[in-house]
């Protein structure tokens, strides 16, 4: 088995299951953010039903001294906190797994021998008194042993861990974990090196939604309004969290996504910068008071996180379904931005850029998120991946009271309009409460002072002001990372991907022996139809990889580039791509020829 | 269609009206209403009760919302039944500006009625005045959700099947904190109870019967029903408030029927934690 990829001596993957209810996710949580401060990179994935006790939920850890972009299905560690974990993961094992668990029936102790380790992690809890929640802390302490990892480093960070979240007990069992298996001797498993390990990183463990809501304050977020819907909750949670801390942040949960998006716009009217959230189902809820925003030009970033759909579809799984949603979202023709993030790293800038261009443009801006962007954690450096410069706070362009559409009123003031004919199409914002402006906007069309219009020139008039600020946009778009290009630049195999399929795409790679350029499109509306043609014009093969049926990427470039791409990777059954199994169907095409060799050369190196 | 325009105000110093042409048709009632507005707007003004820049009024969609071009203050004309969260999301925004909004009963009682039900839930602190024509009239006449039973329009030839309800019993037992009725002709009380809403610290919600004299013209019905009551009366009593709104003796009750304080939405919001 020494060829098998996925025995990848770089990688080491730990699953964590349990029933709903009995913190899996906070577990692998805690995990993750050890680990990430020991130095490791980290990937968590965290996969549950959509209910609240009972069900199968699995945390899965993959990391690596390099940076890992997605977690692997095969496991070196399982963490069965009840029997149903054994028996459900029995199948992604690696050879010679180690398996914790309270007990194990006869024929598991038989197929597994040594590797099936009775850790008393359910006994431990009760001596001590605590909830049986707190029981996989004794798996933790356990892991760490396997690990071999520097013991005092170790128990410096779960302290730190844990006392933040106000748990000694916790440190308590990962301590009788650890000391178990030290009593029995048991053996270290591969042992992944870190250069500095007693170093604690700069880099957190976190999720996509926690990372986008960060960026939302870096750019400074006024008011967060949601109404709860899987995958996007943990915006509202870690905002609302976050108002103590941010006291000039507000969040609001009104009665339903129609009077968040409409609320939001009365904030933006009264000059307050304002993000919504939701699943795309509660986002179709909104398309009218979309479509309004960009009528009225109040600047609006609304978060859209996908999950298997069409209607309520497979609430807590992931899909890519909704690109064509997003750009074309909300009736009529108007001007707007649709950035697709593919990280955590990336949900952070986008969620700061949005809100930024939302004010400089004064037009909707929607970050499309998707459950596995929002949802999984990963060791995130948020300062490096802004080349180390703060998020500068753009306004927009403020009416400095000189100048108006209606020109000089009776006592020499200038007469301010709201919809001012400009150059650039962006007319100067005033706020209601400001002496000697009469601000008014509306949903019906109207001329420069607010006032409804309904002749054909005025009407001719605003929509060509709209588009005028669409073509300062698109003019704009060079100064923007649109399109990101990693791998060999010069290969004339491209692979073409958006979003959180950039986690597998890229994890795949780490396996590649032939050189391939990927291609990430990350603005998708307005489009970058230069730079796209540019990066895929020369191409001799190029490879569409999407969790979605009808290949939208593929759709949206052929429309806007003229190039057809015919080969293409498609996953809709609502669960994440495996990078290695991705590597693979990847090999079919045959542009990557002999690809396990890498590892192979390295793996016989190394035992030299 | 009236094509008439609206005469300026001669006054530089408070300029409440636009060079907007004015589409309500002969003899609306909604011309009542915005005189009774923006003659309450002057005195407020003139008093020192209010800068005029810190007034936003507000309109949803229908015949009541064309009232926003013929108002030179700051305004935000919504979507059909969601003035109501723009609102309170304005009032969030910039606690400094006194937030009207004018409604229809389509855009109110039918369209938006889970804004209306939630914003006097939370104690928004806005004033909503509700232009009540029981009919659907800037589409030409159809029946909407306080319409009568048996009312016919053109979407129910043959009569409506549908029980209205009430709106007011709806406010009062939702929680909100002003609760008020006035007849749209009667300018000069309709001005004084849009006063008293101005004045009042939190949701009050006013109900302008407003006879739509193209498609449900109720003057005549109105005309014997409707009856001021008395002014001296406690405000603090809900359930002779909600006794009095369920209009059981079939005479129909006008003035202030309910008053209460409790901490708006806005001003919890914005403690610190």
């Amino acid at each position: 088995m020494k060829n098998d990829p996925h025995n990848d001596n770089e990688v080491f993957t730990v699953g964590l299951g349990g029933a709903a209810g009995d913190g899996v996710r906070e577990a692998g949580q805690n995990l993750g953010i050890l680990l990430t401060d020991l130095g490791y990179e980290v990937f968590l994935s965290f996969t549950y039903p959509s209910l609240i006790r009972g069900g199968h939920n699995f945390a899965r850890i993959s990391f690596s001294k390099e940076k890992i972009w997605t977690d692997h299905e095969k496991l070196d560690v399982l963490i069965a906190l009840n029997e149903e974990s054994v028996k459900k993961h029995v199948g992604e094992l690696n050879k010679d797994a180690v398996i914790f668990a309270d007990s194990f029936d006869e024929e598991d102790k038989k197929t597994f021998g040594e590797n099936a380790v009775e850790l008393p992690m359910s006994a431990s809890s009760k001596e001590l008194g605590v909830p049986p929640i707190t029981r996989n802390s004794v798996a933790v302490g356990a892991l760490c042993y396997l690990l071999d990892l520097h013991f005092p480093t170790m128990q410096k960070i779960l302290d730190i861990v844990f006392r933040d979240k106000k748990l000694g007990a916790n440190i308590k069992l990962a301590d009788i974990g650890f000391e178990f298996m030290k009593k029995m001797n048991f053996r270290h498993t591969k042992k992944i090196d870190l250069a500095n390990a007693s170093v604690r990183t700069k880099k957190i463990f976190t999720d996509g939604n926690s990372a986008f809501g960060k960026g939302l304050l870096a750019a400074g977020l006024d008011f967060y309004i949601s109404y709860p819907m899987t995958p996007s909750t943990g915006i509202l949670h870690y905002l609302a969290g976050e108002q103590k801390k941010v006291p000039t942040l507000k969040v609001i949960q009104p009665e339903n996504e129609i009077s968040v998006i409409n609320m939001a716009l009365g904030m933006a009217y009264a000059g307050k910068r304002v993000a919504i959230g939701s699943a795309t189902g509660g986002f179709a809820l909104m398309q009218e008071a979309f479509s309004f925003s960009g009528m009225a030009e109040l600047p609006l970033v609304v978060a859209v996180s996908q999950r298997q759909a069409p209607a309520t579809g497979v609430p807590t799984f992931s899909s890519q379904t909704d690109l064509r949603f997003a750009i074309h979202s909300g009736h009529g023709e108007f001007p707007r931005i649709v950035l697709a993030p593919g990280d955590t790293e990336e949900a952070f800038l986008a969620g700061a850029n949005a809100l930024n261009l939302a004010w400089k443009y004064q037009v909707p801006v929607i970050v499309l998120l998707d459950k596995i962007l929002s949802e999984h954690s990963a060791t995130s450096a948020f300062d490096g991946a802004n080349g180390g410069a703060k998020i500068k706070i753009e306004k927009g362009k403020i009416w400095d009271g000189k100048n108006g559409a209606g020109g000089k009123g009776d006592d020499g003031k200038a007469v301010y309009g709201r919809y001012e004919v400009t150059e650039d199409g962006i007319s100067p914002l005033a706020f209601p409460g400001t002496p000697n402006a009469v601000v008014k906007i509306t949903s019906y069309e109207h001329d420069e002072a607010g006032i409804t219009a309904e002749e054909a020139e005025p009407v001719k008039k605003m929509v060509d002001k709209r588009f005028a600020k669409k073509d300062t946009l698109v003019g704009d778009l060079k100064n923007q990372e649109t399109v990101k290009v990693y791998g060999d630049k010069n290969s004339e195999n491209v692979l073409v991907f958006w979003g959180s399929t950039k986690g597998p795409v890229m994890e795949a790679s780490k396996y590649f022996d032939k050189p391939v350029k990927m291609v990430q499109v990350v603005w998708m509306e307005p489009f970058d139809s230069e730079r796209v043609k540019q990066e895929l014009s020369g191409a001799k093969k190029i490879i569409d990889i999407e969790c979605n049926h009808d290949a939208e990427l593929a759709s949206l470039i052929r429309e806007k580039t003229g190039i057809l791409i015919a080969d293409k990777i498609l996953k809709y059954d609502s669960r994440p791509l495996d990078p290695v199994v991705l590597a693979e169907e990847i090999n079919k095409f045959k542009i990557i020829i002999k690809i396990w060799q890498r590892k192979q050369r390295k793996q016989k190196k190394s035992l030299r | 269609m009236a094509e008439k325009t609206e005469k300026t105000e001669k006054k530089p110093e408070i300029k409440l009206s636009t060079d907007a042409k004015i589409t309500w048709c002969p003899g609306c009632p909604n011309f009542a209403i915005l005189v009774a507005f923006r003659k309450m707007m002057e005195e407020m003004i003139s008093a020192g009760e209010l800068k005029q820049e810190n007034l936003v009024a507000c309109a949803g969609i229908g015949c009541h919302g064309k009232i926003s071009d013929y108002i030179n203050v700051n305004t935000f004309t919504s979507l059909h039944g969601r003035v109501i969260p723009a609102m309170t999301g304005i009032k969030c925004a910039n606690p400094k500006l006194t937030v009207v909004g004018f409604s229809g009963d389509g855009d109110s009682y039918s369209e938006g009625l889970e804004h209306l039900i939630h914003a006097a839930r939370r104690n928004s602190d806005i004033k909503l005045f509700i232009h009540e024509n029981q009919v659907f009239a800037l589409t030409t006449g159809q029946a909407n959700a306080v319409s009568p039973l048996g009312f016919k329009g053109k979407s129910t030839p043959f009569g409506s099947i549908e029980e209205p309800f009430s709106p007011l019993l709806t406010m009062l037992s939702v929680g909100a904190t002003f609760v008020a009725r006035t007849y749209a002709p009667d300018i000069h009380n309709t001005g004084k109870i849009m006063r008293a809403a101005m004045a009042h610290k939190g949701f009050a919600f006013v109900d302008i019967i407003q006879p739509c004299l193209t498609f449900f013209d109720t003057r005549e019905f109105f005309k014997d029903r409707l009856y001021w009551i008395d002014e001296k009366l406690p405000t603090d009593n809900l359930g002779r408030a909600m006794d009095l709104v369920r209009n059981e003796d079939g005479r129909t009750p006008l003035g202030i029927f309910y008053k209460a304080d409790r901490p708006t939405f806005e001003e919890s919001l914005m403690k610190e934690i």
